[in-house]
């Protein structure tokens, strides 16, 4: 039953992103570029989305998972150097491509060779990633 | 164009219906970054299958609707160069944060999360940053 919800699950997450218009890198690198000519579909999508997860999250505190024994832990609240290297990274190439990892997947097979470039050098950078992180993280113990 | 908010709208609720679900059914964070690097760098070999389906959805899916509406825009810059260097990063860096629009964004920010806010402020910033460097200085996109 886990793996048919996680298939449903995928299915609307990538249905969303399509309606939402945020497997267009147009409107991705639109809501980016507040120098040019700004698009603010990406806030209303964010708002949109946010909505229903914060109910869900408020049904965490009175109720149990369907199919699991309990509900993820809270992470470590503590803002590490990572999360920012990481998030600035991230967020640089996210401005390049106007593609994120969900979007990527989602227009995979309407994205032409382009997005299949772009899947295959993020599957890459995903697989150099630790490497990555272990020398960050030799980098920050030696100074 | 002036309806696009409407489509972002209700595109953005039905994927927080489905970060709902994943959360209320399976006690899991739909992020996509976290699910997909979980499949590539074998960290998350335990649950491949529940990983696996997630992908398969999300890729096939969305093929199929976009078929039955007669196509749909990607607008995906030709420039092989950039889509490389930007898939780099996103790759690095979405794992490095442990996170992404998704997970951070959608996830992150539903439950107040300080990491998520911070993560989406600095990926947003950089983003912001990288469309008017690579955009309006260098017109490479």
């Amino acid at each position: 039953m886990r793996v048919l919800v996680s298939f449903i699950v995928g299915a609307t997450f990538g249905v969303g992103l399509l309606i939402s218009g945020m497997t267009n890198t147009n409107k991705v690198q639109g809501w980016l570029d507040i120098f040019g000519a700004w698009d603010p579909t990406l806030a209303f999508v964010m708002g949109g989305a946010i909505v229903p997860m914060a109910i869900a999250w408020q049904l965490t505190k009175t109720r149990k998972p369907v199919f699991a024994d309990s509900f993820p832990a809270a992470p470590d609240p503590r803002i590490g150097r990572n999360l920012v290297i990481g998030s600035t990274l991230f967020g640089a190439g996210w401005g390049l491509a106007g593609l994120c990892p969900g979007p990527a997947v989602a227009s995979l097979s309407y994205g032409g060779i382009g997005g299949l470039t772009f899947i295959v050098a993020m599957l890459l950078g995903m697989l150099i990633a630790p490497r990555v992180r272990t020398r960050l993280d030799q980098m920050a113990t030696a100074s | 164009m002036h309806i696009d908010w409407i489509y972002g709208l209700i595109g953005g609720a039905i994927i927080g219906i489905a970060g709902a679900i994943f959360l209320l059914f399976n006690a899991r964070i739909m992020g996509a970054s976290g699910i997909i690097g979980g499949l590539v760098d074998g960290s998350g070999k335990s649950d491949w299958q529940e990983r696996a389906a997630m992908v398969a959805g999300l890729f096939i899916v969305p093929g199929i609707v976009a078929l039955l509406m007669g196509g749909a825009q990607t607008n995906v810059t030709g420039n092989l160069a950039v889509l490389v260097a930007a898939g780099l990063l996103v790759g690095v860096g979405t794992r490095l944060a442990n996170g992404c629009t998704s997970g951070h964004g959608v996830c992150g920010i539903s439950r107040l999360s300080l990491r998520g806010i911070v993560a989406t402020g600095f990926y947003i910033g950089a983003g912001g940053l990288s469309v008017v460097i690579f955009k309006h200085v260098l017109g490479v996109i």
